[in-house]
C-alpha cells in the first residue's frame, strides 16, 4: 500500500483530539496565562507580570507545603519500593494461598482514596481510634497523630531525653500519619507491578547461581535486584508523579492542611488558593511550579535510568 | 537456611502484613455496626458488642416516694410489659434508680425506684446494628449519588472506548502526514497531571457556562490517552493478512474496524473499561470542584460532604464508607484476575 493524503485518518483521531485540544491543551496553555495574571473567580483579571511568581518565593506557606511535600514523596517512594519488592519476591517464592495474597494487597488500591482516608481518620483518632489501641499492644504509649504538629524525630528524640535543634525535627506525626495512610493504599499496585517484572527473570540465572553455591540473600542481591531494576525505575518514576500529586487524603483527614499548616500539601495549597480564598492567578503560578517539579524529577529519574541499564 | 523454615517465614510475613491491608477494612465494617456509644466508649476493637442494663418489672412495685410513677396504674404501657433495656442511673439500698427506655433509645420515664433483683446487667456479643446502614441512608441521598456515579461513569465510558478506538486504529495501521506529531502531541499531554490544569479548566468551564452540569463530568472525561494507546498497541499486533484478505472481500475501512478490530480486541475492552471504570468511580477532586448543586454531586463528592457534616457520628460514617466501596469490592471480586493482570501488563508496556 502506497501512501496518499486522504482525509480519512483525521476523522478517526478528530474526536480524540477535539476533546483533548478543549479540555487538556487549552487548559495547559490557560493556566500558563492565569499565572500572569491577578485572577480571582469570574473575572478577568488583571495582568501582573510575574508578581505571583515573586509573591510565592516570599510565600512562607508555599515554602511549608514544598517542604511537606518533599518528606511525602522521600518517605512514600522508598518504603513503598522495599516493601512492594519484598512482597513480591516472597510472593513468587510461594504457590500455595499466592492468589490470595495477591488480592488481599490489592485491595486498598482499587478502594476509593475518599473512603478509606475517612476510614484512616477515625482509625487515628487519639481516643477511640485502632491505631492506638495497636500499639498500646506494644506497649506503645497513646499518640496525637492527625492533631500533633511536632515532628516525629522531635517527638522520638525528646522521648529519649535528646533535645533536637528545629531544623531537624523531621515531618509532624500528622503529617507521618498521611504518609503511612498513602503507602498503605498504593503498595499492592506496585507489588502487581514487581511481581510481573520478577516473572520476566529467567529461571537460568538462579539454577546457574544455585550450582554455584550462591546464597539466597546473594542472589537477590546479584540477580533479582539488578534485572528488576527497569521495573524499579518504573515503580520509582510513577510513584513520585503519583505522590506529588496527593490531595484528598490532605482534603478529608485534616482540617485544611493542619495542625499549623504541616500536612498542608503542595495540591492541597493550589486547591486552597483556587477555591478557598480565590487566587486564581496565583495557584495557577503554584500549580506551575508544580509541574516544573515533577517534570525535572522525571527527567533527572530517566536519566538515572540510562546510567543504570542492564 | 533450612527451605522449611524458610517458607514459614515467607507465609508469616506475607500474613502479618495482609492483615495490616485487610484491617482498615475489617474495623470499618465492625466500626459501621456499633452503636455511638459503644463506639465512643472504645471497649470493643473488632467484635461489636454492647452492654446494658435490663429491667424486667414484676412482683410488687417497689413503693418508693422518689416517683410515684412505680405506682403500677401510673406507668406508661410501654413500660409495663416484658424486659427493656434502661438507663440504671444510681443503686439506692435494694432499690435501682433507673430511666425507662422507648425502642428508639429516647427516655420515656426519668427516675423510676424499682428492686435492684429486677435489674440486670447484660453483655451483649455480637450486636449488630444494621439499622446504622439505613440511617446513614435516610441522612444522605446516598441513592442519588449513586444514580449519578453510573450516570457519569458510563457515559465517560463509552465516550472513552468511541474515541480510543477510532483514534487508536487511525495511529496503528494508517498511514498520514503528522501522525507522529500528534501522536507526540497526545503523548505529552499525558504528562501533564490534572492538579496543573484543575483552576485554569474551572475557569474555562465557567466561561462556557458548564459549571454546575453534567456534561462537565462527563466531556473532558470522554477520552482517555493512556487508553488510546493500549488499543493502539493491541491494534498493531494484529497481522496484516485479515486486513488484506477484508480489503480484497471489498469491506470498507471502518468496516474492519467495526467487523475485524473490535471483536479481536475484547480483552483490551474490558481492560479499559475496567480502568475506566474504576477511575470515574474513584475520581474525586474534579467533581468536588466543578459541581456545587446537591443533585449533581458524585459519590465520592456526597461521601466527603457527609465526612464534615457527620464528623462525630463515627458509626453513620463508617457505614456510608463501607456501601460505597461495595460495588467495587464486588467488581474486582468478579474480575479479580483479569483486572490485576491488567494493571500488572499496562504497567510493563510503558
Amino acid at each position: 500500500m502506497k501512501t496518499k493524503w486522504k482525509a480519512s485518518p483525521y476523522l478517526y483521531i478528530l474526536p480524540a483530539f477535539a476533546l483533548l485540544f478543549a479540555f487538556r491543551l487549552i487548559p495547559i496553555i490557560m493556566s500558563f496565562v492565569i499565572s500572569f495574571y491577578d485572577w480571582s473567580i469570574r473575572g478577568t483579571g488583571k495582568f501582573i507580570g510575574l508578581l505571583n511568581y515573586s509573591n510565592m518565593l516570599h510565600d512562607k506557606v508555599f515554602w511549608q507545603s514544598i517542604t511537606n511535600t518533599f518528606w511525602l514523596v522521600i518517605i512514600v517512594v522508598p518504603a513503598s519500593i522495599v516493601f512492594s519488592l519484598l512482597f513480591a519476591v516472597m510472593l513468587n517464592q510461594i504457590k500455595a494461598l499466592k492468589g490470595l495474597f495477591r488480592t488481599v494487597y490489592f485491595i486498598p488500591f482499587v478502594t476509593s482514596l475518599v473512603a478509606v482516608s475517612i476510614v484512616w481518620k477515625i482509625m487515628f483518632n487519639e481516643q477511640t481510634g485502632l491505631m492506638n489501641t495497636l500499639i498500646g499492644y506494644i506497649g506503645i504509649e497513646p499518640q496525637k497523630w492527625l492533631s500533633e504538629a511536632r515532628g516525629i524525630f522531635e517527638i522520638f528524640f525528646t522521648g529519649m531525653g535528646i533535645t533536637l535543634p528545629k531544623w531537624a525535627s523531621g515531618p509532624s506525626q500528622a503529617l507521618f500519619a498521611i504518609i503511612i495512610m498513602t503507602i498503605w493504599k498504593g503498595l499492592g499496585y506496585n507489588t502487581i507491578i514487581y511481581l510481573a517484572g520478577l516473572q520476566n527473570i529467567s529461571k537460568v540465572y538462579y539454577e546457574a547461581a544455585e550450582i554455584d553455591g550462591a546464597s539466597k540473600l546473594k542472589q537477590f542481591f546479584r540477580i533479582t535486584l539488578p534485572l528488576v531494576s527497569p521495573t524499579t525505575f518504573y515503580v520509582l518514576i510513577m510513584t513520585t508523579i503519583v505522590s506529588f500529586q496527593a490531595f484528598a487524603q490532605i482534603y478529608l483527614m485534616t482540617d485544611k492542611g493542619g495542625p499549623l499548616n504541616t500536612t498542608k500539601l503542595i495540591v492541597y495549597y493550589i486547591y486552597e488558593k483556587g477555591f478557598d480564598t480565590l487566587e486564581m492567578g496565583y495557584a495557577s503560578a503554584v500549580a506551575l511550579a508544580l509541574f516544573v517539579l515533577i517534570l525535572g524529577l522525571t527527567v533527572l529519574q530517566k536519566r538515572l535510568e540510562k546510567h543504570v541499564n542492564y | 537456611m533450612n527451605e522449611k523454615l524458610r517458607m514459614t517465614i515467607i507465609y508469616g510475613v506475607l500474613t502479618i502484613f495482609g492483615l495490616g491491608m485487610i484491617i482498615p477494612f475489617i474495623w470499618m465494617l465492625s466500626t459501621s455496626l456499633m452503636t455511638q456509644a459503644e463506639f465512643n466508649k472504645h471497649e470493643s476493637t473488632f467484635i461489636p458488642r454492647e452492654t446494658y442494663y435490663e429491667w424486667t418489672p414484676g412482683g410488687v412495685p417497689a413503693s418508693d416516694k422518689m416517683s410515684d410513677a412505680t405506682e403500677g396504674s401510673d406507668l406508661p404501657s410501654a413500660i409495663k410489659s416484658g424486659k427493656q433495656k434502661v438507663i440504671l442511673v444510681m443503686e439506692q439500698g435494694t432499690n435501682s434508680i433507673i430511666h425507662s427506655l422507648d425502642k428508639d433509645g429516647k427516655i420515656v420515664q426519668e427516675y423510676l425506684s424499682v428492686p435492684s433483683t429486677q435489674v440486670k446487667k447484660v453483655t451483649k456479643v455480637p450486636s449488630l446494628h444494621w439499622e446504622n446502614y439505613t440511617k446513614a441512608f435516610k441522612k444522605v441521598p446516598f441513592g442519588l449519588y449513586f444514580a449519578n456515579t453510573l450516570y457519569v461513569s458510563f457515559l465517560s465510558l463509552i465516550g472513552v472506548l468511541i474515541t480510543s478506538m477510532l483514534a487508536a486504529y487511525a495511529f496503528a495501521r494508517m498511514e498520514f502526514i503528522g501522525r507522529d506529531f500528534f501522536f507526540y502531541l497526545f503523548l505529552s499531554m499525558m504528562m501533564v497531571p490534572e492538579p496543573i490544569y484543575l483552576i485554569s479548566s474551572y475557569v474555562l468551564l465557567d466561561k462556557i457556562h458548564w459549571l454546575d452540569t453534567y456534561q462537565a463530568l462527563i466531556i473532558p472525561w470522554c477520552v482517555n490517552i493512556f487508553t488510546i494507546f493500549l488499543f493502539r498497541q493491541h491494534f498493531k499486533s494484529l497481522p496484516q493478512e485479515l486486513f488484506d484478505a477484508a480489503a480484497i472481500d471489498g469491506c470498507s475501512t471502518f468496516g474492519m474496524l467495526w467487523r475485524i478490530m473490535i471483536p479481536l480486541s475484547k480483552p483490551i475492552i474490558a481492560t479499559a473499561s475496567v480502568f475506566s471504570l474504576i477511575g470515574s468511580w474513584n475520581s474525586f477532586m474534579w467533581p468536588l470542584v466543578m459541581t456545587t448543586r446537591p443533585e449533581l454531586r458524585v459519590l465520592q463528592v456526597g461521601l466527603s460532604y457527609f465526612n464534615q457534616e457527620a464528623s462525630t457520628q463515627t458509626s453513620l460514617l463508617m457505614a456510608a464508607s463501607t456501601f460505597s466501596i461495595v460495588p467495587i469490592l464486588i467488581l474486582f471480586f468478579l474480575a479479580q484476575k483479569q483486572i490485576i493482570a491488567s494493571y500488572a501488563k499496562a504497567g510493563l508496556k510503558d
